[in-house]
């Protein structure tokens, strides 16, 4: 059985030292709960960079080819017609119209990614640890097996980094 | 790294705030009474749409003889409102995207409300290409789909098919980054709501968000990745939009400046909207600590540059003329100073040329009702200035036996009267219903000093 132990900071400096700290003592830290982006919390939580900047590079590639593809194809190939004395395949003129798709599906695919990976979906309920992370208050909730967990150097540190709050839960509850 | 700069700056917000103040003072203002000032802008900003609303109506079921255009002036008020409203669009994404890029943080509290007034700009601006068509329930032709005539497609070569997808891309990006950015403030609201009914809309809207810092760190990665689409997506948007008559050969068109020139005059244009939208919101919402003076007076020296470079651009306009030789050219010109629409002209010249310079001086760069005068002329100046460039190019092109007047009719006033309600309502009901500040952003750069201010 896991045991979670939640506490509370009230400014991100705290969170952000006192993360550190637990790391480098041993603990794992399940997740952060915060108002907004905390600068500098990546590194202290050992976060690598999301990858989601190459899924959005895979996508605008993805969204030129139909573009300069289907304009092709249409104009070119399934029904060329004479407009002006224009080439039937005319490539500059397509550009515009290829950025265009390059960008929505860049964008959307990106989008779509990161709501696919993280699981922020229309309809799902949040996983609430605690109060008022939404407002004022920084979380972190560290996990470790039941019969391993030290919760004395753990609420030690909690009150090193002047924590306001600190309770341990099991995974069960 | 630049702390020791951070620490002699002025806060972005006012008033000495905390966590606890900035997530009650904005999502306050959506769960009280509006004040009168809201109430009187939402009523007329209403009657306005419903004039627009039966415009529309009538326009669409006689015919767009209701019109005053002719043979030769075939665009004229239309279009001219399809380019301003889509001008006004560029200066949101602006804000958005290009501040952030640029790391400009006191972007933070204006940029939710000026994303807002894009998205919405937009659609005012996709009203009129579609009333234009004449046969508006025909509009889905404009899209590539295969089809029971043929197939045949659409003409990939012609800037008007470009500008379907440009703008129809713009509206999509735009507003997925206004939502994007404004799910973790969603959920701040699902977390603070009372009622049964209010707990169950933002909790749908906010998509489970909690906070987690995992979520964060993917999430700001997008953002900087929609911010990066979104800033030379703004930039295509309005130089296909300048292709619509640089690539036509019309003199007066017929230009390499446009897109710069269109682009410039569309942040100059958007900028002066955002400040009456803001300074209209600031005052109603109560606001004045988060929209502070300092956001104004940063506004208005995008001002000072933008209309900078619409004047370069007037000037090269006429210098080109000139020096080009071309005759054609150079009479569309000097009719366009001194012919039957000079008083446009001049309207246009005054507006945007002479508005802006009252802003070098910091007197009325403060004064809050000095700069919503003149921000309401720097609209009404780039109005003209799309109004200029399409009638008087038209009205006298290459053969005298062609030449023709425009005067609008009733119906197209009211028209763009009724661009104006629906854009004034849809943004007074997203200032009433939504966070209007991103709380958010605002919450990470007010501890921009450091713990106890000391730049560390």
């Amino acid at each position: 059985m896991k045991k979670y132990f939640i506490v509370s900071f009230d400014n991100e400096f705290d969170l952000v030292e006192a993360t550190q700290d637990f790391r480098d003592k041993g603990f794992t830290v399940m997740d952060a709960f915060t108002p907004y982006a905390v600068h500098g919390l990546d590194k202290a939580m050992g976060l690598k960079p999301s990858r989601l900047g190459k899924i959005c590079f895979g996508f605008a590639l993805l969204g030129l080819a139909i573009g300069l593809y289907g304009q092709y194809w249409i104009s070119a190939v399934n029904w060329p017609i004479n407009i002006g004395g224009k080439p039937w395949n005319s490539m500059p003129g397509f550009m515009p119209i290829a950025f265009e798709t390059t960008i929505l599906f860049a964008g959307l695919g990106t989008v779509f990614a990161l709501l696919w990976r993280t699981g922020v979906l229309p309809g799902r309920k949040p996983k609430i640890y605690a109060q008022d992370v939404t407002d004022d208050k920084f979380v972190l909730v560290l996990t470790e097996e039941l019969s391993s967990f030290n919760s004395d150097t753990a609420e030690a540190i909690s009150s090193q980094y002047h924590a306001v709050e600190w309770h341990e839960k099991l995974e069960s509850e | 790294m630049a702390n020791h700069v951070d620490s002699v700056r002025e806060p972005l917000v006012h008033g000495n705030k905390n966590l606890k103040t900035i997530t009650n003072d904005v999502l306050g203002i959506m769960e009280q009474k509006p004040t009168r000032l809201w109430w009187a802008g939402f009523l007329i900003a209403l009657s306005a749409l419903t004039l627009g609303i039966v415009a529309v109506s009538y326009q669409i079921m006689t015919g767009i003889g209701t019109w005053g255009l002719n043979k030769t002036v075939g665009w004229a008020f239309d279009i001219t409102n399809f380019v301003f409203w889509v001008g006004i669009g560029h200066a949101g994404t602006l804000i958005s995207a290009i501040l952030f890029l640029f790391r400009q943080k006191w972007r933070t509290s204006i940029n939710r409300s000026a994303e807002a007034m894009t998205i919405i700009a937009v659609m005012c601006a996709g009203i009129f290409p579609i009333i234009h068509m004449g046969r508006p329930w025909m509009a889905y032709w404009m899209f590539p789909y295969p089809n029971t005539r043929g197939p045949l497609w659409i003409n990939f070569r012609s800037p008007l098919a470009w500008d379907v997808f440009a703008i129809s891309t713009y509206l999509i990006i735009s507003a997925v980054f206004w939502y994007i950015g404004m799910i973790p403030d969603l959920a701040t609201v699902r977390d603070r709501a009372k009622t049964k009914i209010k707990k169950a809309i933002f909790g749908f809207m906010s998509f489970g968000w909690s906070g987690s810092f995992r979520t964060w760190h993917r999430y700001e990665t997008v953002y900087g990745l929609l911010a990066g689409l979104a800033a030379p997506l703004v930039v295509s948007v309005h130089t296909i939009v300048s292709f619509d008559f640089a690539t036509s050969a019309i003199p007066g068109w017929h230009t390499t400046t446009f897109p710069p020139y269109f682009v410039a005059g569309a942040v100059f244009s958007g900028f002066a909207m955002v400040l009456t939208l803001l300074l209209i919101a600031r005052k109603a919402m109560r606001l004045e600590e988060y929209i502070t003076v300092k956001h104004v007076e940063n506004m208005t020296k995008v001002i000072i540059l933008t209309g900078g470079i619409v004047t370069l651009s007037y000037a090269t306009e006429f210098f080109m003329a000139w020096y080009s030789g071309n005759g054609y050219e150079q009479f569309v010109f000097l009719n366009r100073a001194m012919g039957p629409f000079a008083w446009a002209y001049w309207i246009m010249v005054g507006c945007n040329l002479l508005t802006p310079q009252f802003f070098w001086f910091k007197k009325i760069r403060t004064n809050m009702m000095m700069v919503f005068i003149l921000s309401i002329f720097i609209n009404i100046g780039m109005w003209f200035e799309r109004f200029v460039i399409i009638v008087t190019s038209l009205h006298r092109d290459f053969l005298p036996s062609a030449w023709a007047m425009y005067t609008p009719t009733y119906v197209e006033i009211a028209t763009l009267i009724g661009s104006f309600g629906l854009f004034f309502t849809l943004f007074m009901l997203f200032i009433r219903y939504l966070p209007i500040i991103s709380i958010g952003e605002v919450k990470s750069v007010l501890q921009f000093k450091g713990r106890n201010g000391s730049g560390k």
